[in-house]
């Protein structure tokens, strides 16, 4: 938690340039981190996966679920923050042509059907493979969805956005990047463990009550 | 290899021989495509172009696709197939590619009666589209009967499917569409061909641990 505070820190001490470009500048000191650590996300879970299918190991079930959970909060501050980063950018709330944006949409719609299925099946070994091959099943979407993207929008918008703030960055810019990038990953990972611990503890209480009923 | 194979025939055989008896999905499904192209014509205002008309044919058959893989797995569970299927000694992927091969032949046979109808109704249709819609029938069901075998053991089951397979189609439109209305539709087709791949390969591998426990 303290590097999150961390951040906050570097957040203010990093601007470089003028107003205008000054808050689009920063969004992307949070954009982008949150991102990325949305995709650590769900490599992560489909790492579990892909473990819970190999060993059949029970635990990694929880696992790969608490990571699909914690990688949706993420996804869906990615699309909010895009979202300011394109109204500051361009003056929309939406664009189509923003890659990222429409990427972390089609995950959304994904990972929103992952909770579908885990909610419609009994627990049981049959929940927890079908959960696993749909985790597995996002992995694999990722790049197809870049790519898919990449074709679409020479289709319907020729005119690609060149994005200025990736290509020349500045040392103290760097540094502010990899600490706000070690700052959410931190914050995913309490996140993570923290839920984990918690549904646990959730798992065990029902196995308790259950027991105390039988 | 040939006994896997041989085992994959026979399932699929089942399930146009089930067809062929019953009748009850096929005719349905060209139904389904023709009168939603008929909506579509009144959809789209008078002026729109024929890229506009071209997008709604794949949304078209992208529904019947998914109309078609509802079906595929309700004799496996009302007569509890499915069990009797997993119990019987093949490889479990055998299954799915059978049922596969089954939701392929429906697709293939819907768009036989599609193309020829959006040809009378709205333009002309070219070589790339035919070759996408190819493409785009193995990836729908590739991906739509692993989807749908899910689908069938959950509570939602109707409900679930589409879900489940619109975000993973999204890359079969983007190709399908582009192939279809580009200047150079190989990188399209290209791609097309790299998600089946991709999705077979991953859909092959994983079948086996949604229809066991």
């Amino acid at each position: 938690m303290l590097v999150v505070a961390g951040v906050a820190l570097a957040f203010f001490w990093v601007p470089t340039t003028p107003p205008p470009e000054g808050f689009r500048q920063r969004i992307f000191y949070i954009h982008v981190p949150v991102a990325l650590t949305a995709y650590a996300c769900f490599g992560w879970a489909a790492w579990k996966a892909l473990r819970l299918l190999w060993t059949r190991g029970e635990r990694y079930d929880l696992e790969s679920y608490t990571a699909v959970h914690i990688g949706v909060i993420f996804g869906v501050l990615t699309l909010v923050t895009g979202s300011i980063w394109a109204r500051t950018s361009w003056g929309v709330w939406w664009t189509w042509s923003e890659r990222q944006l429409v990427l972390f949409l089609i995950l959304f719609l994904f990972y929103s059907a992952y909770f579908m299925v885990r909610y419609s099946v009994d627990p049981g070994p049959r929940r927890a493979n079908m959960s696993a091959v749909y985790a597995l099943f996002g992995v694999v979407l990722i790049p197809v969805s870049v790519l898919a993207i990449r074709l679409a929008e020479n289709l319907i918008h020729p005119v690609v956005f060149t994005r200025d703030v990736d290509e020349n960055l500045t040392a103290s810019q760097l540094a502010t990047f990899v600490v706000c990038l070690l700052g959410t990953l931190a914050l995913a990972v309490a996140l993570y463990l923290n839920e984990l611990t918690g549904k646990r503890l959730d798992r065990r209480l029902r196995e308790l009550r259950e027991a105390i009923a039988a | 290899m040939t006994t896997y194979l041989g085992d994959v025939a026979v399932l699929a055989r089942k399930d146009l021989l089930l067809e062929l008896r019953s009748r009850d999905t096929v005719p349905a499904l060209l139904l389904f495509v023709v009168s939603a192209l008929v909506v579509f014509r009144f959809a789209l205002p008078a002026d729109a172009s024929d890229l506009a008309a071209t997008g709604l044919l794949w949304i078209a058959v992208l529904f019947t696709g998914l109309l078609a893989l509802t079906r595929a797995f309700v004799p496996e569970r009302e007569q509890r197939t499915l069990d009797g299927l997993v119990l019987a000694p093949c490889d479990r992927s055998a299954i799915w590619l059978g049922k596969g091969v089954s939701v392929l032949v429906f697709l293939v046979l819907v768009e036989a009666i599609a193309l020829p109808a959006f040809a009378l109704f709205f333009a002309p249709v070219d070589g790339p589209t035919v070759a996408a819609f190819a493409l785009a029938d193995v990836g729908i069901a590739t991906v739509g009967t692993l989807l749908a075998a899910m689908a069938a053991a959950s509570r939602a089951r109707e409900l679930l499917l589409p879900l489940l397979f619109l975000p993973l189609a999204i890359p079969i439109v983007v190709g399908g569409v582009g192939a279809s209305v580009a200047d150079d539709p190989g990188r399209y087709l290209a791609f097309l061909g790299l998600y089946d791949l991709l999705f077979a390969i991953l859909a092959w591998a994983t079948f086996e641990y949604v229809v066991t426990e």
